[in-house]
């Protein structure tokens, strides 16, 4: 009784049906997506207060807390799948941008507001498609997290949808400038489907989604968006990848810098 | 025609007695109508500025609980400028003309926002103590005689209380803390204690709108007994703190039964209020930037919601 007792308050029962080689794979790839999700909200957060206009300011602010919130739950998972008794907090703060497994694409400046709405809808089109397919995921605690975020991440693709259609579709200038994000950006949006070295073992084991899956959602859903933009879909890119590898932009060492300045200068206190 | 409107001004001020609610179809005497829009968007900017000194920290905030709950504040001083702006137009301005009248330094905000914020417990004093000031600036204007504006201010001040607790609670995490945690809250304490009491505005003998909009029920209470209240509220919890406010002629009163305390230094009440303190360049600095940037994208929004209705005018 005493033993079971310990067993369940110390262990979530469901990964003991893991073999630890795989619970240290899935932990590494929840990692991921709580990077992802944390590297992105930070960059929106950047953004409050300095909006275009205050029911903007509102949005971005409103997205970045969704990916926080989904950020939170990731970690908390990620944690208790490594065992170590390290904390979201741990994971967040205490681990250098080498070891940080965001795809590129995220971690990018916010630059003008085209560039962080292009961000944005690639992020957003990727987000919610694979949130879909994690829904019928073989691991249930990500299905429980997929469920909550697609009702956020459906929005968040409805709202960089309907910008890139009012930014094409607006001014010459707005246009000017959403061309020139989809030009500078879109080389980082393969990395979201290629999937790395660990990313094919769990999809071959069948726990995680294979993006082949989704490249088709994801691809007619760009060509519509653009097209009802009046803009045209890059042909030929060269696509960057290494993020998800730990090979970084050099922009991420900033944001860490930011945002573990805390962490780093008073170690090991409660805030 | 001059007796008319005598008649309308006894009529109005008869129902202001009543506290009988002003409605925007409503007649009202144009200073009424001015003194508000001049308030009303005063506290609408107060809150779009006052994102400035916290969002500084988001990017910064010591834990993820921490980050997502400051953000969510921030957002909320957004949300509230809204509500303010559009309770402003219905007195017949317009969020343009409010904006323009910010940027070019015509209409002011709430100096405090002139203070940096330095540490992280710069964001348990700001909620502690400047959204516990507000609130007890705010809670009366859930009253206030003009009625959008009160319905306005009902929503803002539950959104303030849970600010202020945040706020303490940040303090209270800090003081239970490590050595260098304690004097972190104390160090912001001081530096934030007097700035706090001088957001209730001039002495009553310097300001002379106080009576007018006492008059008009647009104001509930003045200047200094606000200072007052705010001071009996905010000793007792920086004693419960285990803190120390800086004015060592803080000493309850039991004749008055309340706390005597040290004269406000009005040089730099008026000096920050004249554009001279730290931060009042880079503050609204950064809002005119952010508009400025802003316009090709306000400018888009606008065409492609005009073609848009064309297309949509031209299939009907």
């Amino acid at each position: 009784m005493q033993g079971d007792m310990e067993f369940a308050s110390s262990e979530n029962p469901a990964l003991a049906n893991y073999a630890p080689a795989v619970r240290q794979q899935l932990f590494q790839f929840v990692l991921q997506l709580a990077d992802t999700s944390l590297v992105l909200g930070h960059r929106l957060s950047e953004w409050c207060g300095h909006g275009p206009i205050l029911e903007q300011d509102l949005a971005m602010a409103n997205i970045a807390l969704d990916l926080l919130g989904e950020t939170r739950s990731l970690y908390q998972y990620a944690a208790e799948l490594e065992g170590q008794g390290r904390t979201e907090d741990d994971l967040a703060y205490l681990r250098s941008a080498t070891e940080y497994r965001n795809p590129l694409l995220v971690e990018q400046p916010n630059g003008d507001f085209a560039d962080t709405v292009v961000r944005q809808f690639l992020f957003d089109n990727f987000h919610y498609h694979f949130l879909k397919q994690l829904l019928t995921n073989a691991d249930e605690r990500l299905a429980a997290i997929a469920e909550k975020s697609l009702k956020e991440a459906t929005y968040h693709l409805k709202w960089s949808s309907e910008w890139i259609i009012r930014l094409g579709d607006g001014t010459e200038e707005s246009r000017q400038r959403v061309e020139k994000a989809i030009a500078e950006l879109w080389r980082f949006s393969g990395e979201l489907t290629m999937p790395t070295a660990l990313e094919k073992e769990l999809q071959a084991a069948g726990l995680i989604p294979d993006y082949a899956e989704i490249q088709a959602g994801m691809a007619a859903h760009a060509e519509q968006v653009l097209a009802e933009a009046t803009l045209a879909v890059p042909q030929q890119v060269f696509m960057l990848t290494g993020g998800k590898d730990g090979r970084h932009t050099e922009h991420l060492g900033y944001i860490l810098t930011e945002l573990q300045y805390m962490q780093r200068t008073f170690p090991g206190l409660t805030w | 025609m001059e007796t008319l409107e005598m008649t309308q001004e006894e009529q109005f001020q008869a129902r202001i007695d009543a506290d009988v609610r002003i409605e925007p179809k409503d007649w009202m005497p144009d200073a009424y109508r001015k003194t508000l829009i001049r308030q009303i968007s005063q506290h609408a900017h107060s809150e779009l500025v006052g994102m400035l000194p916290e969002g500084n920290w988001i990017t910064r905030a010591p834990s993820l609980k921490r980050k997502s709950i400051l953000l969510s504040k921030v957002q909320d001083e957004a949300g509230h400028g809204l509500y303010l702006y559009s309770a402003a137009e219905t007195l017949g301005t317009t969020r343009d003309q409010m904006l323009a009248d910010l940027h070019s330094g015509k209409a002011k905000y709430s100096s405090i926002f002139n203070y940096p914020t330095l540490s992280w417990a710069d964001m348990g004093c700001v909620g502690w103590l400047v959204d516990g000031a507000a609130i007890l600036n705010q809670v009366p204007l859930c009253r206030t005689s003009y009625g959008p504006y009160a319905r306005a201010m009902v929503r803002v001040c539950k959104e303030e209380s849970f600010h202020q607790r945040q706020g303490f609670e940040i303090m209270q995490t800090l003081c239970e803390g490590a050595p260098e945690q304690k004097a972190m809250a104390q160090e912001a304490l001081n530096r934030w204690w007097w700035p706090t009491l001088m957001m209730f505005g001039p002495k009553d003998e310097d300001s002379p709108n106080t009576a007018q909009s006492m008059n008009w029920r647009i104001k509930r209470f003045t200047n200094d007994e606000l200072r007052q209240k705010f001071v009996d509220m905010m000793v007792p919890q920086a004693e419960f703190l285990g803190l120390t406010v800086p004015d060592p002629l803080v000493k309850w009163n039991e004749a008055r039964q309340a706390y005597d305390f040290g004269e406000v230094n009005w040089d730099e009440f008026w000096a920050v209020v004249k554009g001279n303190g730290l931060c009042n360049r880079d503050r609204l600095g950064a809002r005119v930037k952010a508009h400025e940037e802003g316009a090709w994208v306000r400018e888009a929004a606008m065409a492609h919601a005009a073609k848009r209705a064309e297309r949509e005018t031209a299939a009907a």
